[in-house]
């Protein structure tokens, strides 16, 4: 009744093309972007910042740039726990070598350096496919976190072997270091994810997207009709690595404070990075988020439900993570291998048509 | 004989030029299996030159060679009258050569509309800055293709599954898409492999009719795999005929009908 | 001779051994990749979990004894009797094959027919799952184990050389045991693969299940075989590692070295798993022998997975793997 298309007819190809063709989720995202901009900086605190908004927002960039990777034009890598490490030293480098330029250029500038090691790293694409691509990410990712742990340049020399972030403001605001306030760092978070979001939305409906899906698709078929594939296969490893590396310089920067290589950008990064984009839906930006927000609130809620609600040590509350995330994964799998996303679209499709079955 | 160098109207109206590509003795080998031995033959510009023979007979290799596929191991491709070098399948792409697949090559994951915007990818040079930004020239380019392709779509009369998820058409749908990402790209060579293969009669012939109209209307030179007689003898100007990785007959419909050798080898009784 | 090709030559040999156990792991890997097209990157948690199994019933524990005292609040831990090893192994692969049917029964069966991400995907999904009821089951402290294997240093060994080269090499027994012992199991493996009708059922299934099935092989069966096998060369993986470091999370990440392993080796070959293993085991030695000391050391992180992509990107199939090909 309220999620109707008739009468809404698009005259022009512009119209046709835009990224929210029904007036309903067009209203939808204008509420969304305000409550995100205006409200909730005012209602959030400390808790709710670290514990959900803040990594929600960083790993919702990071899941964009593995969903372009992967999920657009079906590169899979194990490697993004690496990627967003070289944001991360890259920050801080930049940091402590130039402090008078203010940390916005510094993010940015590690964006732009993974993307330059993430497309070197993806030179072996052009002759390994498939999961033998998968497992060839993974030297990446073993030889980026040694990398960062042996060479002590990348952390000053300093003897703990860990990089911490020194305070930077942008306007006066402090978003690194420890005064900060949470409607700060959540703003300065959530201006690269609206960017970032933008980017890859614009980038993903036009021709290079439609590159990149034709060599998943179909790499061969897409060569004969002209995709160059080195340019789509590299391209995607580029962009991705930018948005990689720039939510690594996030989370270090302004989420954690402080990263030790090994710790903050093992393996486990890289699975779970992966798990959000299917979760939430390969190749849908949509899906980057619903994946990001899922696995973001899950443990919270655990270990809401687990340890103040019933009382149980927090170790079996981890077995139980463990145990839940595991079957959850297998669960989407078999239900709904194409994620959130897909769930989203067939809702989308019950409502345009409700009250009617079909 | 005509003499290939100079234009004639055929009956119907349309004007054949002169040779646009040779195959001169290509000879093709897969290890110890040799595919094509020492063909030679000629396609006209605007012309419908069909390519048959029985199953096995390398034709399906053959439009590979002539797509820059395939590599010959002896021989030489002319185009317009020089040696081809040696290229990769996308700058072959770039020169004007469009195909379609035997086994449907679309990209399921695409609606048809993006699948038949991918044909006009070598027309459409925006930078990935430009595109990020997508407001100007990105979003420009884009709304002019857009036309382009959509003026296919309707000459195809694929619009009503524009939207379509192209992995839910049925198959003669497919072969019809493929078509149209195959047209958009305005190739001077259309290289169609089997297109009426799974067929039944009506879309035969809607397939027919498009084949017709883009010779006529674009003056696009069309080879073409088929196995169906009747469509074959219809629409060619000319047919080569392979047998065993070898050319066993070359000339106009009638020629090869009343072929021995080719009656033989594959038409069977001598058609009417 | 000099010191340093002594050194080195022990460096090798060991390399040779921790190549066999890594291609112990790795045979694991081929036997499911070969029966199903799926990439097991439960494999390590299942010679995690299998160790852990094992210790438990040898030791009498109760099993889920933490959740179990959370909620009632008792304090149990231990039913007080011991298992003797070889009972306690059986009832192991007994569980083992429990856990085949499970897998196969609830997960494997509606994922028929899907594109080897998700499958792989699938499998990560279980190794965590895995991984968390073996720690509730079995609690996640670290635990020896002992089945009677032979350890230390091999004195035969260690004086013969010592008589040639002025310096005894250091080879552990257990490390001999496990080459036996993978020796034998590969042989088995190569036969039951080639030779047998189950075989061959096995190889058509990886091939095409939907064809398989056409021509009357039970999925189901072959699956559950596969996961059952695949689950006791597990356990014995599991026995040889844990037996050497003792049985903890560090066990599952065993798996992800097999990885480099199957690369080189191809994911469908048997031998190929063997060699790739051992080509791995003694290259990540060697490597750290060499050059380790120069650039700081604990190149074992990285050098396998290094090695595999240069020598995928010359030969992507593997050393054994089936040559792609691919047609339009």
């Amino acid at each position: 009744m309220f999620y109707r298309e008739a009468g809404d007819f698009k005259t022009s190809y512009t119209d046709d093309n835009q990224t929210f063709p029904i007036k309903f989720d067009r209203y939808r995202y204008y509420v969304v972007l305000a409550v995100a901009f205006g409200v909730i900086p005012f209602l959030i605190n400390d808790y709710w910042a670290n514990a959900f908004l803040l990594p929600f927002l960083i790993y919702s960039i990071a899941a964009i740039g593995l969903n372009i990777l992967t999920g657009y034009c079906g590169q899979v890598s194990l490697g993004t726990g690496g990627f967003m490490a070289v944001g991360a030293y890259a920050c801080y480098k930049l940091m402590t070598a130039f402090p008078e330029v203010n940390i916005f250029f510094h993010v940015i500038a590690a964006g732009g350096i993974t993307a330059i090691v993430c497309t070197a790293f993806g030179l072996p694409s052009l002759r390994i496919k498939g999961f033998y691509l998968a497992v060839a990410t993974l030297a990446a990712q073993f030889f980026l976190v040694w990398l960062f742990n042996k060479v002590s340049w990348f952390y000053n020399y300093s003897a703990s072997g860990q990089i911490n972030a020194p305070e930077r403001t942008v306007f006066g605001v402090p978003v690194t270091g420890a005064n900060t306030d949470a409607w700060a760092t959540y703003l300065f978070c959530l201006v690269f994810l609206a960017i970032s979001a933008i980017i890859a939305r614009n980038l993903t409906r036009g021709m290079q997207g439609r590159k990149w899906m034709a060599i998943r698709d179909m790499d061969i078929a897409a060569e004969i009709i002209g995709v160059n594939p080195l340019k789509a296969k590299l391209s995607a490893f580029a962009v991705s690595g930018f948005f990689i590396g720039i939510s690594g310089a996030l989370f270090f920067a302004v989420y954690l404070g402080a990263a030790e290589a090994g710790d903050s950008f093992g393996i486990q990064k890289s699975f779970l990075v992966l798990f959000m984009i299917i979760i939430g839906g390969l190749g849908s930006i949509f899906g980057s988020f619903a994946g990001a927000a899922f696995l973001v609130l899950l443990p919270v809620a655990l270990k809401l439900v687990g340890v103040d609600m019933f009382g149980w040590p927090t170790d079996i509350v981890a077995h139980i993570q463990l145990i839940i995330v595991g079957a959850l994964i297998i669960i989407f799998l078999i239900a709904e291998p194409h994620g959130i996303a897909q769930l989203w679209r067939v809702a989308k499709e019950k409502l345009r048509l409700w009250p009617f079955p079909h | 004989m005509l003499d290939s160098t100079v234009s004639y109207v055929t009956e119907d109206g349309r004007t054949i030029g002169g040779v646009v590509m040779e195959m001169k003795n290509i000879t093709l080998r897969f290890g110890g299996v040799v595919a094509i031995k020492d063909i030679s033959f000629d396609i006209r510009e605007g012309e419908i030159r069909a390519i048959i023979g029985p199953n096995g007979a390398g034709k399906s290799s053959m439009l590979n060679v002539i797509s820059g596929f395939y590599v010959p191991q002896d021989g030489e491709v002319l185009f317009h009258g020089k040696p081809r070098p040696q290229m990769k399948p996308y700058e072959v792409a770039q020169q004007g050569i469009a195909r379609t697949f035997q086994n449907i090559a679309l990209f399921e994951g695409m609606t048809v509309l993006d699948n038949v915007m991918t044909g006009r990818l070598n027309k459409m040079n925006s930078g990935l800055l430009a595109q990020a930004i997508w407001r100007g020239k990105a979003e420009q380019e884009e709304i002019e293709n857009r036309e382009k392709a959509e003026k296919i779509i309707d000459f195809l009369e694929i619009q009503h599954i524009r939207k379509t998820p192209v992995a839910r058409l049925p198959y003669g749908l497919k072969k019809r898409v493929e078509l149209a990402r195959a047209l958009v790209s305005e190739p001077s060579i259309l290289l169609l492999d089997e297109p009426m293969a799974g067929m039944n009669v009506e879309e035969k012939e809607d397939m027919s009719r498009f084949i017709l109209d883009v010779n006529d209307e674009f003056g696009t030179t069309i080879a073409l795999i088929e196995h169906d007689m009747g469509v074959v003898m219809d629409l060619s100007d000319r047919i080569v005929v392979m047998d065993y990785g070898k050319k066993i007959g070359d000339g106009t419909p009638s020629d090869i009908r009343n072929n021995q050798a080719v009656i033989d080898a594959y038409l069977g009784v001598a058609h009417d | 001779m000099p010191e340093q090709l002594v050194f080195a030559m022990e460096v090798f040999l060991n390399g040779l051994m921790a190549g066999v156990l890594y291609a112990l792991v790795a045979l694991g890997f081929v036997l499911i990749f070969k029966a199903s097209g799926i990439f097991n990157y439960a494999q390590g948690v299942m010679a995690l979990f299998s160790a852990m199994t094992l210790v438990g019933i040898m030791k009498g524990q109760v099993p889920f004894a933490h959740v179990i005292n959370a909620i009632f609040g008792t304090d149990v831990h231990y039913f007080g009797w011991t298992v003797p090893a070889l009972l306690a192994i059986i009832l192991t692969v007994a569980v083992m094959v429990l856990f085949a049917w499970a897998v196969q029964k609830y997960i494997f069966r509606h994922l028929v027919g899907q594109e080897p991400i998700i499958l792989f995907m699938a499998t990560i999904g279980l190794a965590y799952f895995l991984e968390g009821v073996g720690d509730l089951m079995w609690n996640s402290e670290i635990k020896k184990l002992d089945v009677g294997l032979p350890q230390g240093i091999n004195e035969a060994i260690d004086s013969y050389t010592f008589n040639i080269f002025d310096y005894g090499f250091f080879i552990d027994n257990l490390d001999i045991v496990a080459t036996v012992i993978a020796a034998l199991l590969v042989g088995g493996l190569v036969i039951f693969s080639q030779y047998s009708k189950e075989g061959r059922a096995m190889r058509a299934v990886a091939d095409d299940h939907q064809a398989a099935l056409s021509v009357g092989v039970s999925l189901n069966f072959i699956w559950i075989m596969v996961w059952s096998v695949a689950g006791f060369v597990a356990l014995v993986a599991g026995i040889m590692w844990g037996t050497k470091s003792g049985v903890q999370f560090s066990l599952s990440l065993i798996a992800l070295k097999a990885l480099p392993v199957l690369m080189l080796g191809g994911f469908t070959s048997i031998p190929g798993a063997i060699v790739g293993g051992l080509i791995i085991g003694v290259g990540e030695k060697l490597f750290e022998f060499a050059i380790g000391p120069m650039v700081g050391g604990a190149t074992e992180n990285w050098f396998a997975y290094v090695l595999a992509l240069i020598f995928l990107v010359f030969r992507p199939q593997g050393l054994f793997g089936e040559k792609i090909i691919e047609r339009v």
